[in-house]
């Protein structure tokens, strides 16, 4: 038999007004996998995560999830998969055991089995000792693990994370991903979305790049990789002629420029041996580099590499005056 | 596998409803019993206002009782409609954070959800009731009712209670965050007074005699008072009925109606 798909979208569409927030987006993900589905604020993720898990209705295309309709059938949908959302979604004034307890008396157990799953899921995510504490009294990482365990008294077949870290701090984003790591393990599927690309490289089978409401990438890391550099090498250079020079000679393998600092910016993988062979190709005579820096692969090199423009130009601080 | 306790069978068993409703409820009461800010507050400004109106304006005010007899079933619809519209703000509290997404992606129901805070309102407004009739008695209110007259005084006033909770509901699905939801408080709080509440209708203005005679809250003070002074109630108990009656059942639609609108 072949591999049932867990989500398989076609030419999803919703605006609200004028304003197009998906313009046809096509999703396969195959059960047992992480799918990350990466991009900027205001891309389209959260909407597509709310279409994809009946919360939203789309203005054209159709889905279905865990085999289920997202708008024919609603009700089975809902009962084969979780959402945990942007927002830790648990009541602050109930304790840790007593949110666990509730989500599993809404998915249908009795009290007893909800009590017991309960007790597990909080030693799964280390959350034994502040079970019986209020999750007002939680941090941010405990809060997100309380999250995520409400989505798993019954396990589901697919679970949707929306952007499950933004917001922590690096130290609670790897316990996450530790914890997301180990769910995957236990053969479930996983759609998430994120802003980070390192979160999507450490936790996706594949990844979709999603820019104004549009696909505009899919694929593994390393195949999205192999589309942008995973490392650029920032030249400093001495003088404003040697500048233009440069700029002309080296042409389209020129990745990045900040002309007021006269800045370019070439492709590398990183590693000593190819740093080296740069410079040595590109100053022979050890006098038109004054400094250099490594700089690795962000959002903004897969964006600006994929989609031609930056991913935020709001923060973007390598935007070029006109005409240079 | 490093968890062997994720690896069941993923069939999740059909939920029942009845055990969304009681899961619901049981969690908006929980949460209630611990928020007691929202019942002090709710106990605070009608226990106040009763002490105010009793000891500072009530011996100018000249109602053929005791004065503190004649205000007491103000006071008590004053807490009741105080403490339910305080739901308008634990509705749009839930829908301004992520748990509305939740409960809503596990298929819990619209009614469920609200029902959960109904009833809680309910019970937050009948502990609060009792304590205030507990220092009315204390300042001399003495009534003259037997216990049909008690029960259908509470009876009517649970059914009050009941229409401002799903009125509140409706409200807190409107407003768009919790403080907005507030301003609903404000005005419950002010509807009393141009009403038979504090002092009788006949000594207002002409012009404010007629929306005080007619307004809502006016013949379900009037049953309340002449049920527990031993009066005779008239048609105001079939007044506050129908009121009640139908301004629970605009609310109830209405809310089901904000409800999908809110949540698509």
């Amino acid at each position: 038999m072949a591999q049932p798909l867990a989500v398989e979208a076609r030419g999803l569409e919703k605006s609200y007004g004028d304003l197009t927030v998906l313009a046809g987006v096509d999703l396969t993900v195959h059960s047992g996998t992480v799918y990350g589905l990466l991009g900027p604020n205001g891309a389209g993720k959260t909407t597509t995560v709310r279409i994809l898990t009946t919360l939203l209705r789309p203005d054209g295309g159709q889905a279905r999830v865990a085999g289920f309709d997202i708008e024919r059938e609603r009700k089975s949908l809902r009962r084969n998969i979780t959402l945990t959302g942007q927002y830790a979604a648990v009541d602050e004034l109930q304790t840790g055991e007593e949110n666990l307890i509730m989500m599993g008396r809404l998915r249908g157990l009795p009290r007893p089995d909800a009590r017991r799953r309960a007790g597990e899921l909080l030693e799964r995510f280390d959350l034994t000792e502040a079970g019986r504490r209020r999750a007002s009294t939680y941090s941010g990482g405990m809060r997100r693990r309380l999250d995520l365990a409400a989505g798993l008294v019954v396990p589901p077949s697919v679970i949707f994370l929306d952007e499950p870290t933004t917001g922590l701090d690096l130290r609670s984003r790897q316990g996450m991903w530790q914890v997301i790591g180990d769910l995957v393990s236990t053969g479930v599927t996983v759609f998430l979305t994120t802003q980070y690309l390192e979160e999507a490289d450490q936790l996706a089978d594949r990844i979709g790049v999603i820019d104004g409401g549009k696909l505009v990438a899919e694929g593994t890391s390393a195949e999205l990789k192999s589309q942008v550099a995973d490392a650029r090498l920032d030249l400093t250079l001495a003088d404003r002629a040697t500048y233009d020079h440069l700029h002309r000679t080296l042409d389209d393998r020129v990745v990045h420029t900040d002309p007021a600092r006269l800045v370019l910016g070439v492709p590398t993988d990183g590693s000593a041996r190819h740093v080296r062979a740069l410079l040595d190709e590109i100053d022979p005579n050890r006098s038109q580099v004054n400094k250099f820096g490594l700089h690795n692969a962000t959002l903004d090199d897969v964006f600006l590499a994929l989609t031609g423009h930056p991913a935020e130009p709001s923060h973007d601080e390598e935007k070029e005056p006109a005409g240079v | 596998m490093s968890s062997p306790t994720l690896a069941l069978p993923t069939a999740a068993p059909a939920p029942s409803r009845l055990a969304d409703w009681t899961t619901m409820i049981g969690r908006c009461l929980r949460v209630s019993r611990r928020n007691p800010e929202a019942i002090i507050i709710s106990l605070a400004l009608p226990i106040m206002l009763m002490l105010l109106f009793v000891y500072l304006f009530g011996g100018a005010i000249n109602t053929g009782t005791a004065y503190v007899t004649y205000v007491v079933p103000g006071v008590l619809l004053l807490c009741a409609g105080f403490g339910c519209s305080i739901t308008a703000q634990t509705v749009s509290h839930d829908l301004n954070t992520g748990v509305i997404d939740r409960f809503r992606s596990m298929d819990v129901s619209g009614a469920a959800l609200l029902a959960g805070h109904v009833v809680a309102s309910l019970a937050r407004n009948v502990v609060a009731t009792t304590l205030v009739l507990v220092v009315a008695f204390l300042i001399g209110f003495r009534p003259n009712a037997g216990l049909a007259d008690w029960l259908a005084a509470g009876g009517i006033l649970l059914l009050f209670m009941l229409m401002m909770s799903w009125l509140a509901a409706a409200v807190g699905l409107l407003t768009k965050s919790p403080e907005g939801a507030g301003g609903f408080t404000f005005f419950v709080s002010f509807l009393p007074y141009p009403s038979s509440a504090f002092v009788p209708v006949h000594t207002m203005p002409s012009w404010i005699q007629g929306f005080a005679e007619n307004q809502p809250i006016t013949p379900v003070i009037e049953s309340l008072r002449a049920l527990l002074l031993g009066l005779p109630v008239g048609s105001h108990p079939l007044h506050a009925i129908l009121w009640c009656v139908g301004l629970l059942a605009v609310s109830i639609w209405l809310s089901g109606v904000l409800f999908r609108r809110r949540t698509g």
